[in-house]
């Protein structure tokens, strides 16, 4: 177990958004954060690496209580990715990727030859290394993504945290991106914590499934425990029917709303 | 992009930027109602030197006023004017997330421009224009970052709001000093505010020059941050740093700098806009680079726009103006060719 989150709750003032969440992660493991829209998904990624302060719960990394790190040490534990967007200053893929290095130093360092090499790999890794000199605002957003992973992994960390990875890509970029993120994970032991929006891709990648309705986790499970008429039903409250085709499940939304 | 593939290429051009500024203030010495050779200006210079290192006194021509008490000072003071317009431009341009922002978006001119007003009109402090130009340009800052703290946090949003609110109020209060000054003295501070180098002397240069130069290189050293800090806080944060502090700290030493540019030069516009866009179409948007070749452009910009201010008529331009006429063009240009495939 790589990371556990216990009794979670998080709040903006008075509202709460997140209520006594639980779950663990284990190493190796995708864990797909499922659920309607203003769920709470987002914000409970964004609590695992303290960029939001829960009210209340704790979360343990690799064994430590979190409040007893500081960011630096945080960040080089976990690994953001942030849903692909376009910044305001067209960086070069490599130092946007170096920016991912920024864990491991001081306030007045600048990239060493060693994180270079270490960015250099991380797009290797992902499979877009000839991207190095291109304008980051240049890409599409499938290619940006995969930058956005490159540069989680050149943070050198044990755990990534993604936020709906697949958010405006077309049918194949989203396979794309989750199938480069479900190889990264497994042939580096990597575990990763990601949100997602459709249940069929969440089928296909994730290990577990954390299926979570009104401020809290319903239930966490292996995909075909999670992805079933029954569930998805009461969860995003449509008429869902799943079928089994090749072996795979396909869940979809009956009739007409 | 372009820049990076050529690397060797690179060493030449950017020695040959940090080099431009020093050569367009030789070449400047000597342009004016009196043409003076470089080969005086070295003369001068050296003569000049080697009187105040050694103590004793030489014989001082006309050539050597006007290029050691005139020209010298208001050349360097444009340069470092230049450069920390330039500088601050590509730093605020950062913090904020918006390769549009202005030094001046925290109300600094504003602030400076009542200061200055203060002054001119009603003889505060002695009347000493810089220091109270300084004061408020500080005092804008500091409150427009009050105004957008909340709950610890100092969101970019708050800070744009906060610099609308004090801008807005000193630029009020500005009015309400020309409103109950008499002719002249408006005159006076409309002038100031339209900004020149008309006034520079060793003994103002001697007091901003080190802060901006501290602050430059302090900024420099920060230009590796100040990438991170060009992120969203979001992904700033999940990167490890301590947004709030690190931006505090980088802004201390815009303001630090934009105040001590202010307050001997007055409001000059464009040039923190114009220069860090050039350079980031031209080589790169990264700071490291970003900020030390708009340092040198800055610079070598403004001596050129002063030079057109104080040579071109009879009478002496308003620097802002030129700043606006020369670097407007140049700017739609830029955009019209280059802004669609970058910044779309």
């Amino acid at each position: 177990m790589v990371l556990k989150v216990e009794n979670l709750s998080f709040g903006y003032g008075k509202r709460l958004v997140l209520q006594g969440v639980e779950f663990e992660l284990n190493r190796g493991e995708i864990l797909v954060l499922l659920g309607p829209n203003g769920c709470g998904k987002t914000t409970l990624l964004k609590c695992i690496n303290r960029i939001l302060q829960p009210n209340d719960g704790i979360v343990i990394i690799e064994g430590r209580n979190y409040f007893e790190m500081s960011e630096r040490e945080i960040a080089q534990s976990i690994g953001y990715v942030p849903q692909e967007h376009k910044p305001p200053f067209p960086y070069r893929v490599l130092d946007f990727v170096l920016l991912g290095r920024t864990p491991h130093m001081g306030i007045f360092s600048s990239p060493s030859d060693e994180d270079r090499m270490i960015a250099l790999e991380s797009l290797r890794a992902v499979g877009i290394e000839h991207f190095a000199d291109r304008a980051y605002t240049e890409l599409s957003g499938g290619e940006r993504q995969l930058v956005l992973l490159a540069r989680a992994i050149a943070t050198d960390s044990k755990i990534l945290l993604l936020d709906e990875p697949t958010a405006h890509l077309d049918f194949r970029n989203a396979h794309k991106v989750l199938a480069t993120i479900k190889r990264i994970v497994k042939e580096r032991s990597l575990s990763a914590v990601m949100t997602l929006h459709d249940p069929n891709l969440a089928y296909r990648y994730a290990d577990r499934i954390a299926l979570i309705s009104k401020r809290r986790i319903l239930k966490v499970g292996l995909p075909h425990e999670i992805i079933t008429e029954s569930l998805l039903k009461e969860v995003y409250e449509v008429d869902v029917k799943v079928m089994v085709f090749d072996g795979l499940r396909f869940a979809f939304v009956e009739g007409i709303l | 992009m372009i820049a990076y593939k050529a690397a060797l290429f690179r060493i030449p051009v950017y020695a040959f930027i940090f080099f431009l500024p020093f050569a367009i203030a030789v070449f400047s010495a000597g342009i004016g109602y009196l043409k003076i050779s470089p080969e005086e200006i070295a003369r001068s210079v050296v003569k000049q030197l080697h009187s105040s290192i050694f103590g004793y006194s030489v014989e001082t021509t006309t050539t050597d006023v006007i290029v050691f008490q005139i020209r010298l000072p208001r050349i360097i003071l444009a340069g470092i004017v230049g450069c920390s317009l330039a500088v601050c431009g590509a730093v605020l341009q950062s913090l904020f997330k918006n390769p549009l922002v202005e030094p001046y978006i925290l109300g600094i001119s504003s602030g400076a421009a009542f200061g200055a007003a203060l002054a001119i009109g009603f003889g505060f402090l002695g009347g000493s224009v810089q220091l109270l130009a300084f004061l408020f340009g500080m005092i804008s800052v500091f409150l427009a970052y009050s105004m957008a703290k909340s709950g610890g946090e100092v969101p970019v949003v708050n800070l744009v709001l906060a610099g609308i609110i004090v801008s807005a109020l000193f630029t009020a209060l500005t009015s309400l000093v020309k409103f109950f000054v008499d002719p002249h003295q408006l005159a006076g501070i409309v002038y100031w505010i339209m900004g020149s180098f008309s006034y520079a002397s060793w003994s103002s240069l001697a007091i901003v020059t080190p802060p901006i130069i501290a602050c430059l290189l302090l900024i420099m050293a920060l230009s590796w941050r100040l990438n991170v800090l060009s992120l969203s806080d979001e992904e700033a944060k999940a990167l490890g740093i301590n947004v709030n502090r690190d931006r505090f700290i980088v802004l201390c030493l815009a303001t630090l700098m934009t105040a001590c540019a202010v307050s001997v030069s007055g409001i000059i516009g464009w040039v923190g806009l114009l220069i860090p866009h050039i350079v980031r179409l031209a080589f790169s948007s990264d700071n490291r680079i970003v900020i030390p070749i708009s340092a040198s452009l800055g610079a070598s910009f403004m001596i050129v726009a002063d030079n057109i201010a104080r040579t071109a008529f009879s009478f002496e331009l308003p620097i802002s103006v030129l700043t606006t006429v020369l670097g407007a063009p140049v700017f739609m240009l830029l955009v019209r060719r280059r802004a669609k495939k970058v910044w779309s």
